[in-house]
């Protein structure tokens, strides 16, 4: 059971390639975390594993348990147990917190079935605790005016009720406060578990200390170019990513020179 | 399409979209003619007066040129010498759903009529085409004195109250299809709340238009004396035909002092009706009316439901929802006129345009100079799903004197592609993150509209979402 990932290359619809050729199997109970340079696709992974209608995928395949999602529409994939923490979560004027989550729910339940609204609300409650998310989110609309910290909370928050069977975050890091990083890492903690395969995506080696990952994996030009354990982070961290573009480059170059 | 007695559920999904085959004991042909009126007139067996005031409106209508020059091009389209003026079968509804022919009844149960008759309505009255084949109200109201009839009777059997009011807030010659209801009205409902009575549950009428190349033209006068209450709701359906359907209604409604209507339309069309309907109130002293207005569905909507504020302090609401989805065209708006002292208008539309779908909003609030005390408020709001849709707004607020205020706002927001995805990643699917986006931008205000209307819209709406992603 595992999401795989395999030669995939996509670019923007009639645009450039962002991602050439890119690999990556994530087993159900395992983490794995991503980190590159600004730009070098990894929302876009992200985008495109979930279905983003901005993507148009040229080659490979995304296999969610065996199943290709590529031909789902964006919703059916994530009934089908995908989840995705935005990078930058929208706001969704008129639509409040509890309503939207209870939605996404009732529409993972068959026809007729009616979620039920006290479990639902218990349910919401104790994820909102364990969070730190005051009451007064359910019935905010969706997002809107929520600062940088509290937006990625609440993607979070609906992770956690949502359940999903594969769940990527993307830098849900960025902009939390060293408390709420805590918090939040704590949450995803929480629904770590043998039946949930995870991919971090981040720039600071910070979050898998509390976060640790089974797998470190370097994305850079819309590939993954080294993986490695978590020590890898720590590498990274000191060394930044310009050795691992300089081995790119001469790795190129052998290439090359093989090919001639 | 089936015959067959289908549960509630499906009923849903067809939204009032099936017909069965017709019949009609009385029919004036088609085409327009004073032939045609004299028909109507000699088969509702009508005073000398009433055949006289169609005839005259007759002829206004076919003086009136059509209001192109600000309205939509699309009027052109309606052929007039195709349609069907007055389809009938009885000239006197019954009393009873019993009594109610057989396939018309199915028509009304699958729509639902006699189980919210029977769960929360005070009244009800069902017309098919172009008379009503129900009406019936419950007897403690008529022990009051309350009247609920259609037109049809109200004008025989009321002729004092009837002729008092009828074409008084909306003259014939207001504007062209108000020119043309008055010439060929036939159907609608008549009611009269006596002093102090507050009739607490809704009465409500429910227009069905069953045959194709047909019009209806029903007219609905109101009349709530001084300080009773009283609340109206329409709905109306029609099956979806090849060709075009016409809906050209009047409605007036008086309330006299300290008296409070609230009149509540639930219009669901199929996408080949035009309904260029003209709503008119009459507010004297103290007294309240709201119009809840909302249009679903229609090829072209032009509605504009206004408020004449005639007494001291007397207030007038309208609030609307108005949602185009492709190939349709909703024209809508308010009319507030002043003319007394203190009198305060509030008028809040909110209008959704997906696909090709146009909306337009119309607005006149009009407070002259000699007026003090006088309070307008207005807002528009707008939404827009995805970059094809297009929206108008032409607010000609005409205040005078430095005594009255006014306070406008208008918005235009669009539901982009990025928050589709984001709600699509959650689970939901295409139609109803729409749906949830749209019920979020009207939610304030069906917060507003009774329990029973705010559950219907947004069955409706959800339905019209489904539509719309095909
Ligand atoms: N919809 C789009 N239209 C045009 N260019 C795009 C689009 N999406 C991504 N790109 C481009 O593709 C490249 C990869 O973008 P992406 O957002 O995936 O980077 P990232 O690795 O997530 O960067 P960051 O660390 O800054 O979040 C960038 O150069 C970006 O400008
Ligand atoms: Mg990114």
């Amino acid at each position: 059971m595992s999401l795989v990932i395999h030669n995939l290359h996509a670019r923007v619809s009639g645009g450039q390639e962002i991602l050439r050729g890119l690999n990556l199997e994530i087993q159900k109970g395992s983490v794995h975390a991503i980190m590159g340079p600004n730009g070098s696709g990894k929302s876009t992974l992200s985008k495109v594993i979930s279905g983003h209608p901005d993507y148009e995928v040229t080659s490979g395949e995304v296999l969610l348990d065996g199943v290709n999602v590529l031909a789902m529409e964006p919703d059916a994939r994530a009934r089908a147990g995908l989840f995705l923490a935005f990078q930058y979560p929208v706001e969704i004027p008129g639509v409040s917190n509890a309503n939207f989550i209870r939605a996404a729910l009732q529409a993972r339940l068959k026809d007729g079935e009616e979620l039920d609204a006290v479990d639902y609300y218990g349910d919401l409650y104790k994820e909102m605790d364990k969070l730190e998310i005051p009451r007064t989110f359910t019935s905010r609309s969706v997002n809107e005016g929520f600062s940088g910290g509290e937006k990625k909370r609440n993607e979070v928050l609906q992770m956690a009720m949502l359940k999903p069977a594969y769940a990527i975050l993307d830098e849900t890091d960025s902009g939390l406060d060293i408390d709420a990083l805590k918090i939040v890492a704590a949450g995803v903690n929480a629904l770590r578990s043998p039946s949930v395969g995870m991919l971090v995506i981040t720039h600071y080696q910070r979050l898998l200390d509390y976060i640790t990952p089974d797998v470190v994996h370097v994305l850079v030009g819309g590939r993954i170019v080294r993986s490695a354990g978590p020590e890898l982070a720590y590498e990274l961290e000191s060394k930044g990513y310009d050795w691992i573009k300089d081995a790119l480059t001469e790795d190129v170059h052998s290439e090359e020179l093989a090919a001639v | 399409m089936s015959t067959e007695v289908i549960s509630q559920i499906d009923v849903d999904r067809t939204r009032g979209d099936f017909s069965y085959p017709e019949q009609h004991t009385f029919d004036a042909g088609t085409g327009l003619s004073h032939a045609t009126v004299d028909y109507i007139a000699e088969v509702k067996q009508e005073p000398d007066w009433i055949r006289e005031f169609r005839h005259k409106a007759l002829d206004v209508f076919l003086s009136k040129p059509m209001p192109t020059h600000w309205a939509s091009k699309d009027l052109e389209n309606i052929v007039f010498d195709n349609i069907r003026y007055y389809l009938a079968n009885s000239q006197r509804p019954t009393r009873s759903w019993d009594e109610v022919p057989d396939d018309v009844k199915r028509t009304f149960e699958r729509l639902g009529i006699p189980e919210q008759e029977r769960k929360f309505l005070a009244g009800v009255e069902a017309q098919f085409d172009s008379e009503a084949v129900y009406s019936n109200m419950k007897k403690a109201l008529g022990d009051e004195g309350v009247i609920f009839v259609g037109s049809t009777e109200g004008l025989k059997e009321h002729p004092e109250i009837f002729r008092k009011w009828f074409g008084k807030v909306i003259p014939t010659g207001d504007n062209k299809f108000s020119a043309l209801n008055s010439a060929v009205f036939s159907g609608g409902s008549f009611i009269y709340v006596p002093p102090g009575v507050k009739v607490k549950h809704p009465l409500q009428a429910y227009f069905r238009i069953n045959a194709e190349n047909f019009g209806q033209f029903e007219r609905t006068l109101i009349i709530a004396d001084e300080g009773s209450e009283v609340m109206y709701m329409e709905g109306c359906t029609a099956p979806k035909f090849e060709t075009a359907t016409l809906h050209s209604a009047v409605v007036e409604l008086v309330a006299m002092k300290g008296a409070k209507i609230q009149y509540v339309t639930v219009q669901n069309w199929s996408a080949n009706v035009f309904n260029l309907v003209t709503k008119r109130a009459i507010a004297h002293e103290e007294a309240e009316v709201k119009w809840i207005d909302c249009n679903i569905g229609s090829r072209l909507t032009m509605k504009y439901p206004g408020v004449v504020l005639k007494g001291r302090k007397a207030r007038g609401e309208v609030l609307s929802i108005a949602l185009a989805n492709n190939g349709q065209h909703q024209d809508t708006g308010a009319k507030m006129i002043h003319a007394a002292d203190e009198t305060t208008s509030n008028v809040i539309s909110k209008s959704i345009s997906i696909g090709h779908g146009r909306s337009t909003y119309r607005g006149q609030v009009y407070i002259p100079r000699h007026l003090k005390g006088c309070k307008n408020n207005t807002e528009c709001d707008a939404l827009l799903i995805n970059s094809t849709s297009r929206t108008d707004t032409y607010p000609a607020i005409t205040v005078r004197g430095s005594r009255n205020s006014v306070q406008h706002e208008a918005s235009v927001s669009q539901v982009s592609a990025e928050q589709i995805f984001y709600m699509q990643q959650r689970g939901l699917s295409e139609a109803q993150a729409m749906s949830l986006s749209v019920n979020g931008f009207v939610n304030d205000l069906v917060r507003e509209f009774p329990m029973e209307y705010s559950v219907e819209l947004k069955r409706l709406i959800d339905l019209e979402m489904e539509d719309s992603v095909g």
